[in-house]
């Protein structure tokens, strides 16, 4: 295929080439960025919790004033969730993964230190870890000798330490790189250390939005008293709504003046927690599907144009004995032609719209693997919304050329 | 002339109703994009207090310690109760108040409905004056009351509704926490957007339900909810009142001053520098004096209330919309170039260049009006979609009178300016050429 006479033919259409190319390449730069954004919103999606998500459930309840009496109460609340049937475990804590609410640590390992980082900490006693289905990766559970009162532990003047703690991986493995973490101990709650007894694969923090580093650097503290989250663990995940209902039902039993200000599955939570992201990902495919077809119909509008413009010299062409497969490839090559000068220049563009992200919202770099793909799609986008007109035009007779128009 | 333009245009898209077509749609999911999204920034974005918001500051002083302390970084960004109630009780501003939210249980008195946690604000008495909030009944209370650390509230027309019934409930009493408190005041409908006195919480949302003194909040010892932050030794451990006591070195209390002239505003700032001067001098403020004093809206600025999804979203829309008006534009060129032969023919029977170019542009303006319609349709489905959304300022999506113009103009002139070469191209035709060809 000779490439010259479709230049010299695009020399004579440089408005209407020059339009299309620009509207290959934003489309190019936009989609390149959007596929982007929405891969790094999937990701953030992705990130396990370390919750065994499809078993546990959570009921908050509204925990006000420190009330004479509560911590039994606690207790005797764990009871009766604990003798339900359907419960494999249940425990009391100050907060739960996708929860948003949490609360942190500043974690070092000697007193002179400055902070390494904040670790979000979560408390509960020895059903803890099965409650929340945290997948035990080395040491073991707390023992009920370790458990701390937390009233004791925030009293006043109070000596107590807290004897151990159960860490993420991530965790373990930024504080204590290459070696076996159990036994060590860090410094979290004043000067006495706490020594590690168990590691958990993961285990993310109450609200891990912001930043994705810290996001898995989280602390289980062996304590109980009385706390807002009753976490439950269903031996059924197609049980959790009733188990929730009786749950519910066993604590009004317990105080019926009391207020429950939340009960739902993580599932559920996780679906609030990520709705934003979601909503963000469905518009930017939105927009992304939008792109491509109004930039098909350009290039079908176009070429439509073009194949009409240039009837006669088509019938000329096939009454010189050019086949219908070729006059098919002439157009083919031209918008393939036009399509590669929009993508270069869409790259480019694609890049530039990075760089201003990255300054605007500390996006990551576009990875360079972005480009081929993109490139790829736009190619074939190209190809098929030049396909009709260019069938039309390669059905043109050569007797076209004997009529004048 | 300008009939007979049109009358042409008209006809021309009758001739290629598949090309029109698609210039229309394509002009129209443009415009709907990009006014949704500039709708939902504008509301955004707004302005919580037309007509005050110039008025009131948000002054911060640097208290923390000097651990962590990096030089030039920015004060505090709330104040500690030492500071807040000493600077209430100076009283230097024209108006001011400190506030925190908080989250209290409320208890009917009516046996059906069970007690329920509500969202509270615990201040002092300018809060209502200084930010216009509308009274239904009642008022809101005095400095007086502050100091007596009065058992009262005032309460949202949420509240009022459900407790009362919207009854005139001024002097009845709500129980918090298993306190009465006397009712001096129910608001009436009033919903700052965003809600710019505090932060930390919601942005969007209504008002608090409950509104209680400071002082009285104290007293009761009622939760507070929201952010804080502590530094030093936490040797307020020993105090009852934990963090929230007097001298706990910790910073949690939003503080509002009014001022109402901007010589007010430079003597305010210097008293701040002389305030914090004085702190340091008497040991309890150890970094060097910063402070600063924003305006409201400097101070949302700031803050970048704005979310950045919605920023990022108007940013898509635009550009999506520049793609569209490409998109017309060569499709314009198209459709004009192909009737040369019939420019060629008006050009030889004596029409201007002026007149084929404001013909062409007349046909670009018509599409743009109908693109501008039907935009307007998807603006509205838009932001149907975004009411239907959990976000907290998805009920207020609303198309606004102005928003509806903006609509149409920035429509039909985006589809001018798309046709504006095409239209020059099409004048370009010369008419002996034209006509030899045909």
């Amino acid at each position: 295929m000779d490439i010259r006479p479709i230049l010299s033919a695009l020399r004579r259409h440089k408005t209407a080439a020059s339009l299309i190319v620009l509207e290959i390449a934003l489309s190019c730069a936009i989609l390149c960025n959007a596929v982007f954004l929405i891969r790094t919103r999937i990701e953030l999606m992705d990130r396990p919790t370390g919750l065994a998500e499809n078993e546990v459930v959570r009921l908050q309840m509204n925990k006000t004033a420190a009330v004479e009496g509560a911590a039994a109460l606690t207790e005797t609340d764990l009871a009766a969730l604990r003798a339900l049937p359907g419960v494999k475990a249940a425990s009391a804590s100050n907060s739960i993964p996708l929860g948003i609410m949490g609360r942190s640590l500043d974690i070092t390992l000697t007193p002179e230190q400055s902070p390494l980082f904040e670790a979000a900490y979560y408390v509960g006693d020895e059903q803890v870890v099965d409650a929340m289905g945290l997948n035990l990766v080395a040491g073991r559970r707390f023992t009920p000798s370790e458990l701390i009162d937390w009233e004791t532990l925030e009293a006043p003047d109070s000596e107590v330490a807290i004897p151990a703690a159960i860490i993420s991986r991530a965790m373990a493995e930024k504080l204590f790189p290459g070696q076996d973490p159990l036994g060590k101990s860090f410094l979290a709650w004043g000067d006495a250390p706490i020594t590690i007894v168990g590691i958990v694969e993961h285990l993310a923090q109450a609200h891990g939005h912001n930043d994705p580093a810290v996001y898995d650097y989280s602390v289980l503290l062996p304590i109980k008293g009385s706390f807002p989250n009753y976490i439950l663990r269903a031996q059924d995940p197609a049980q959790r709504a009733e188990l929730l209902a009786r749950a519910v039902e066993t604590l009004h039993r317990i105080d019926p003046n009391r207020v429950i200000l939340r009960q739902e599955t993580v599932e559920e939570m996780r679906d609030a927690y990520y709705e934003k992201d979601r909503e963000m990902a469905w518009l930017l495919a939105i927009v992304c599907i939008a792109l491509l077809v109004v930039t098909a119909m350009g290039i079908v509008g176009l070429a439509s144009f073009w194949v009409q413009q240039r009837t006669r010299q088509i019938g000329i062409r096939r009454a010189l004995g050019a086949t219908r497969g070729q006059i098919l490839r002439y157009f083919q090559t031209e918008n393939f032609l036009l399509a590669s000068i929009g993508i270069v220049v869409g790259m480019l563009l694609a890049y530039a719209i990075n760089q201003l992200l990255i300054g605007m919202y500390e996006l990551p770099r576009l990875p360079l693997t972005y480009l081929p793909v993109g490139a790829a799609m736009l190619w074939l986008l190209g190809q098929l919304a030049v396909l009709a007109p260019a069938r039309r035009a390669a059905a043109i007779p050569p007797a076209v050329a004997t009529r004048s128009v | 002339m300008y009939g007979y333009y049109l009358n042409l245009a008209v006809r021309s898209f009758r001739r290629n109703r598949m090309l029109t077509a698609l210039m229309v749609i394509a002009i129209a999911l443009g415009i709907g994009a990009s006014m949704t999204t500039l709708t939902v920034f504008h509301i955004l974005s707004g302005d919580p207090l037309p007509g005050r918001s110039q008025l009131l500051f948000y002054p911060q002083l640097d208290s923390a310690d000097m651990e962590e302390f990096t030089p030039g970084e920015e004060p505090e960004d709330q104040m500690t109760r030492h500071d807040a109630e000493e600077l209430l009780r100076q009283k230097r501003a024209d108006r001011q108040a400190v506030m925190k939210r908080g989250n209290v249980l409320v208890k009917p008195q009516s046996a059906e409905l069970g007690a329920f946690s509500a969202d509270a604000r615990y201040t002092s008495s300018d809060f209502f004056p200084m930010f216009a909030a509308p009274f239904k009944y009642g008022n809101g209370w005095d400095a007086a009351e502050d100091d007596a650390r009065s058992r009262i509230a005032v309460i949202s027309s949420t509240l009022n509704d459900k407790l009362f019934g919207g009854q005139d409930s001024v002097g009845k009493t709500v129980q918090v926490n298993q306190n009465d408190l006397r009712i001096v005041g129910v608001l009436d409908d009033w919903r700052p957007t965003p809600k710019f006195y505090d932060l930390y919480g919601g942005l969007y949302g209504e008002v608090e339900q409950v509104f209680i003194p400071f002082s009285t909040s104290r007293d009761l010892k009622l939760d507070v909810a929201g952010r804080m932050h502590c530094w030093g030794e936490n040797d307020f451990e020993d105090d009852p009142e934990g963090p929230t006591s007097v001298n706990s070195p910790c910073a949690w209390l939003q503080y509002w001053v009014q001022l109402d002239s901007p010589a007010k505003v430079e003597a305010y700032r210097q008293y701040l520098t002389n305030y914090s001067d004085q702190q340091r001098a008497a040991g309890r403020f150890q970094r060097p004096t910063n402070v600063r004093l924003r305006g409201l809206m400097e101070w949302l600025d700031h803050n970048k209330v704005v979310p950045g999804d919605v920023r990022l979203q108007m940013w898509l829309a635009f550009g999506f919309l520049v793609v569209c008006l490409l998109n017309t534009s060569g499709l314009l060129l198209a459709k004009f170039l192909r009737r040369s032969s019939e420019i060629g023919v008006r050009r030889a029977l004596g029409a201007s260049r002026r007149a084929i170019f404001t013909q062409h542009l007349v046909e670009a303006g018509v599409i743009g009006f109908v693109g501008g319609a039907l935009g307007l349709g998807i603006a509205l489905l838009g932001l149907w979609a975004i009411r239907q959304r959990s976000a907290g300022y998805a009920d207020l999506a609303q198309l606004d009178p102005a928003m509806l113009v903006i609509t149409f103009v920035l429509a039909v002139v985006a589809t001018l300016v798309a046709g504006m070469l095409p239209a020059w191209r099409a004048c370009q035709v010369t008419p002996a050429i034209q006509l030899k060809s045909q």
